[in-house]
């Protein structure tokens, strides 16, 4: 079907690197033919099932929902899956996103971002009795950790981050907003808790306030602003700050 | 169950500054080292971009370099405001200074030893610069005849 923005062709530009046979990754070109309303995820399949069947990359729902397909498209990590061809122009360059060891072609290794976010223990921590029936909680104190909620844990943020670059121990923004998530949750008692993991050497202050991580968001989440209110939290040693 | 239920419950609430339980507060823990140290750099910042701009007017804008000689310390020392001035600036600009290298070093050296090595280093400039500067400013006393009075008279204020 021909669409009003019509076929064109895309020079795109893959960072390669198969380490059964690649001494160091390197650059290969592709053309595809694609339609503007096409997603970049669907370009990357067009080269896999037409092309080259060795180009890897992980996908799963491919709606932008799993977080699966983030990688650095002309500088800036994005979901193949929710940029369209449209969006991107007739050249665009791919390659794994940074901070991340490469594991082959553009898939990360995500172990140590998953350990981190589970240094923050981004669960509901409460030791009071359950109730009979659940935890309530007012449309308010809902809504004030409501943008925290919608992380879907792709790394697009925390591989954005220099400090990250700079320093892989480091827990990053991911792993703070999830912390935010549950830290201002009116139900969760752990606040004390990740507020320790997070004042120490390799917890908030090591944000630079450099703001890649909300630009990075495919969910629109601003993770720096959420970083800041964390940091307020443990400046002031509450969670009612303004 | 219920019986097992209102044991669990806690009669008596830790502080979460000192120790933080699962779940016991949802309080969280302010303060620590490194919150004080990024607090201290905000805070110190803001009173340096005041501090040094009059330093840097005073003395090599308004003053010609040439003319911040040994006699213009003198007669500025002569007032015990500039003394005071230049302790809060060095107290400040310093410890300022020497915590970005740290956090510089908390970047970039990822090796536990080599951290050790670098902070040290830096702490003890510190301390070693700071007695320094704090001495001289505080203790400083003009060599009698070295300076004209005249000279004396026309710079201080």
């Amino acid at each position: 079907m021909a669409t009003a923005t019509g076929t064109r062709t895309i020079h795109i530009k893959v960072k390669r690197y198969q380490p059964d046979k690649d001494a160091k990754p390197y650059w290969q070109d592709f053309a595809v033919q694609a339609e503007g309303n096409d997603r970049l995820v669907d370009v990357l399949n067009k080269i896999k099932w037409e092309q080259d069947g060795t180009l890897t990359f992980r996908r799963s729902c491919v709606h932008g929902v799993c977080g699966s397909d983030a990688m650095r498209v002309n500088g800036r990590n994005r979901l193949a899956c929710k940029l369209l061809v449209n969006d991107i122009g007739a050249r665009v360059t791919v390659e794994p996103m940074l901070g991340f060891p490469v594991i082959r072609d553009l898939v990360v290794d995500m172990e140590p971002f998953f350990a981190k976010y589970e240094k923050v223990k981004p669960y509901l921590m409460n030791d009071e009795p359950a109730p009979r029936t659940e935890r309530l909680q007012s449309p308010e104190q809902r809504e004030r950790y409501d943008e925290t909620t919608k992380c879907i844990l792709c790394g697009a943020c925390t591989g954005s981050c220099p400090s990250v670059w700079a320093n892989p121990d480091w827990v990053g923004p991911a792993s703070i907003v999830n912390a935010h998530r549950f830290i201002f949750d009116s139900r969760d008692h752990g606040g004390a808790e990740r507020m320790q993991i997070l004042g120490d050497r390799n917890g908030v202050w090591r944000c630079r306030t450099i703001f890649n991580c909300s630009e990075a968001c495919p969910r629109g989440i601003h993770v720096t602003d959420a970083i800041e209110e964390v940091k307020r939290a443990i400046m002031f040693g509450t969670t009612d700050i303004a | 169950m219920a019986t097992t239920q209102q044991e669990a419950s806690p009669q008596v609430r830790r502080k979460p500054r000192l120790v933080a339980a699962y779940g016991s507060s949802s309080k969280p823990t302010s303060g620590g080292w490194e919150t004080f140290s990024w607090y201290f750099l905000r805070v110190s910042g803001v009173a340096l971009i005041f501090l040094v701009i009059i330093h840097l007017l005073l003395m090599h804008v308004i003053n010609d370099v040439s003319a911040t000689t040994y006699c213009f310390v003198v007669a500025r020392y002569q007032n015990p405001f500039w003394r005071a001035y230049d302790l809060l600036l060095l107290t400040l600009a310093l410890p300022h200074g020497l915590n970005g290298l740290r956090i510089i070093t908390d970047d970039y050296l990822h090796s536990r030893g080599w951290r050790l090595v670098v902070q040290s280093g830096l702490f003890l400039s510190l301390l070693f610069f700071w007695l320094m500067g704090s001495m001289t400013i505080i203790t400083f006393q003009p060599t009698p005849g070295v300076c004209p009075t005249t000279h004396t008279a026309m710079v201080s204020r």
